[in-house]
């Protein structure tokens, strides 16, 4: 019998995550991570950042940011453990932990979002 | 399809380093390009806790950003921007080399596919940086 692949679908998710890393993180990045700790720039008061998340489209946009990313990482670093440390033959347990812990991850993140007051 | 042994099949083969990709820059940069795959997934754990901070309300939300200005968060973040900005252009670059879009019996040039990421990437990254600064 011939087992079909989810290669495709991986690879989806994989590009989507691709795509929404390369447009969205940089700027996260760069404000949260640097301007606002350093004072560069005023960060935005918890209550300024709470009205954004907490809004329908404030929820949706945070669970792409953080699913989407995620399986991108899963599939891109399961090639880098392959192709970097040439360990082809630990298959099963490289995508049990890449994509396992996308699935984990994107779990945690659906239940955070979900738990904005 | 290919199957993977446990086991290196028997007759010839040849050994590769476990560093090759040392070796010369192209490979130096292709492995630099999958790494930041790391910091992408970093910065996911950083948004989690971000949201768990703005869960618990004001006061953990400012214990957060004391978390943000240690100077070894700073540090891993100026690390893991380049690696993401490493990730947006090498994306946003590779673009036009896996659609080979033909108008006309001929090639689009490779600058008017990446041109307008380049141009998304500029828009979304204010209207990101409008909203947090005056939403």
């Amino acid at each position: 019998m011939h087992k079909r692949s989810n290669e495709p679908f991986v690879w989806l998710l994989f590009s989507a995550g691709g795509v929404v890393a390369a447009l969205l993180i940089p700027i996260h990045l760069f404000l949260f991570g640097l301007a606002f700790p350093l004072g560069w720039l005023s960060a935005p008061t918890y209550d300024t950042v709470l009205a954004l998340a907490r809004s329908p489209i404030g929820r949706l946009y945070l669970f792409v940011l953080c699913m989407l990313p995620l399986f991108h990482w899963a599939h891109r670093f399961r090639y880098t453990l392959y192709d970097g440390l040439q360990i082809k033959h630990l298959d099963e347990l490289v995508n049990t932990f890449c994509y396992g812990g996308a699935i984990v991850g994107t779990v945690i993140a659906g239940y955070l979002i979900w738990r904005i007051p | 399809m290919a199957t993977y042994t446990s086991y290196p099949p028997k007759g010839y083969r040849v050994r590769m380093s476990t560093y090759w990709w040392l070796g010369r820059w192209p490979y130096l940069k292709f492995i630099l390009r999958e790494i930041s795959s790391v910091f992408v997934a970093w910065f996911v754990i950083e948004t989690l806790l971000q949201i768990g901070a703005l869960i618990d309300g004001p006061e953990a939300w400012i214990e957060m950003q004391d978390f943000f200005a240690n100077p070894f968060v700073i540090a891993l973040n100026v690390i893991s921007l380049f690696f993401v900005v490493f990730h947006a252009i090498t994306w946003f670059n590779l673009a036009p080399k896996a659609m080979a879009v033909r108008l006309g019996g001929k090639r689009v040039p490779a600058i008017l596919i990446a041109g307008p990421q380049y141009v998304a990437w500029a828009i979304v990254s204010a209207a990101v940086a409008w909203l947090l600064l005056h939403g």
